[in-house]
């Protein structure tokens, strides 16, 4: 794979990653448990979508413009999606969701963090823009799975039924492909082992203080970053492209 | 506007200061749409003005990712901009270093407090889960003694306090 197309690839990588958990986000609106976090969970969404953008934006220049940054969000089809297999499960009770928002505001964190030292000018200050963002999501996760943990029998065993069903999508945030190994050479990416072992560790942290138990890894599935995912993907897409499906370049 | 007499680059160069100086002024008088007692050139978004070859580049930096404000900043300023003469215009848009809350200019804080929006506090209050809360001061009463009610506000750039001693909410700027 050439520089050029791997860099293309990460693009997408990083904007889906936003666009799906930003569309998994805003299913919350207006379900929200209470006033204040509703208008949180619609603030988080409203960063993703902002993040995607930026992303589909850089990825629509390196194709020449062939494609719009909305062409890239709206009429591509599953296969195509390089998202992580966490963001788009679906959102489940909001212990589910905040433990999903946990675990990968988590990764987006080191993500962003390591992200902000690329040669890739344009990545550069995206992730140093976004870092500042999910620092916020990460913060405002963490503090919802201590208080969880440590809350009601119910509360707790709800975060835990979460951290069980959605631990074995974790491995796949770490995957690295092709994509990856080109990008690596060139120093426009790092290995994201050292984001993984900054992961394990916060994670472990959080969850002691939670009182819930990391499960034994079993069935763990990966793919997302290659394009091969889970069922649910499929039917977010119906409904998010739909509108651009049906009325193809519909605008405001 | 622009004086005829190119062939002088002194003269041109004097001229072009003094257009980029008018861009800036012109600048200054546009509101940020959601706290309107502060512009965009206090709120720091705007970087750099130049003049290149006759054109006028004014370049920003993006305050938040998913900001709906950020495109009525890019209308506005072609919009001021060309009621004023400068027709030729390019707004640019770099990401990095990216922008901060510590570029806010000292007055434009006094402002916001005014208009009962308590500014920015040098505080890394995204960084830490465990560390000590800290307090905001209320715009309206100057009492220190607040709680948090929610990271997340009306818009991206501001969180829900709560004075306990005037007993009101009141909208922080966050710290970014």
């Amino acid at each position: 794979m050439n520089t050029k197309d791997a860099l293309i690839n990460y693009c997408l990588r990083l904007a889906d990653n936003s666009m799906i958990a930003g569309q998994r986000l805003a299913e919350w609106n207006s379900c929200g448990p209470y006033l204040e976090e509703d208008i949180a969970l619609s603030n988080m969404a409203l960063d993703f979508f902002g993040q995607a953008e930026t992303m589909y934006e850089y990825a629509s220049q390196l194709i020449n413009n062939q494609k719009t940054a909305d062409d890239l969000a709206f009429r591509r089809s599953e296969r195509e999606y390089f998202n992580c297999l966490l963001a788009e499960q679906p959102n489940g009770d909001f212990a589910f969701t905040m433990m999903k928002q946990f675990l990968f505001s988590t990764y987006l964190k080191y993500m962003y963090e390591t992200l902000s030292s690329s040669n890739d000018e344009t990545l550069k200050g995206f992730a140093e823009r976004s870092l500042k963002e999910v620092k916020y999501h990460f913060r405002h996760s963490c503090e919802w799975i201590i208080r969880f943990g440590n809350g009601t029998d119910e509360s707790q065993k709800r975060a835990q039924f979460a951290l069980d069903e959605l631990w074995r999508f974790t491995d796949d945030l770490f995957c690295m492909n092709a994509t990856d190994e080109e990008l690596i050479s060139t120093g426009i990416t790092v290995s994201s082992d050292s984001i993984a072992a900054k992961w394990n560790l916060t994670v472990k942290e959080i969850m002691q203080a939670a009182h819930l138990t990391i499960p034994e890894k079993f069935n763990v599935i990966t793919g997302g970053y290659s394009g091969i995912h889970s069922e649910h993907l499929g039917h977010l897409l119906c409904e998010m492209q739909y509108l651009q499906r049906a009325y193809p370049d519909a605008k405001w | 506007m622009v004086k005829d007499n190119f062939t002088d680059s002194h003269t041109e160069m004097a001229s072009d200061s003094t257009m980029v100086n008018k861009v800036w002024e012109l600048l200054n008088t546009i509101p940020d749409p959601d706290i309107p007692v502060i512009s965009i050139v206090e709120l720091g978004i705007v970087r750099k003005v130049e003049i290149v070859s006759q054109k006028v580049i004014v370049t920003i930096t993006p305050s938040y990712s998913g900001c709906p404000a950020m495109n009525i900043f890019t209308d506005d300023i072609r919009h001021v901009l060309a009621a004023n003469g400068f027709e030729n215009i390019e707004i640019k848009t770099v990401l990095s270093p990216a922008w901060t809350t510590d570029w806010i200019k000292e007055d434009a804080r006094e402002k916001m407090r005014q208009h009962g929006i308590a500014p920015p506090e040098n505080d890394p209050d995204g960084e830490f889960i465990f560390a000590k809360q800290k307090h905001v001061t209320c715009p309206r009463c100057g009492h220190a003694d607040s709680r948090l009610v929610s990271q997340f506000g009306s818009t991206p750039c501001k969180a829900l306090w709560y004075c306990n001693n005037c007993n009101q909410p009141f909208e922080y700027f966050k710290c970014h």
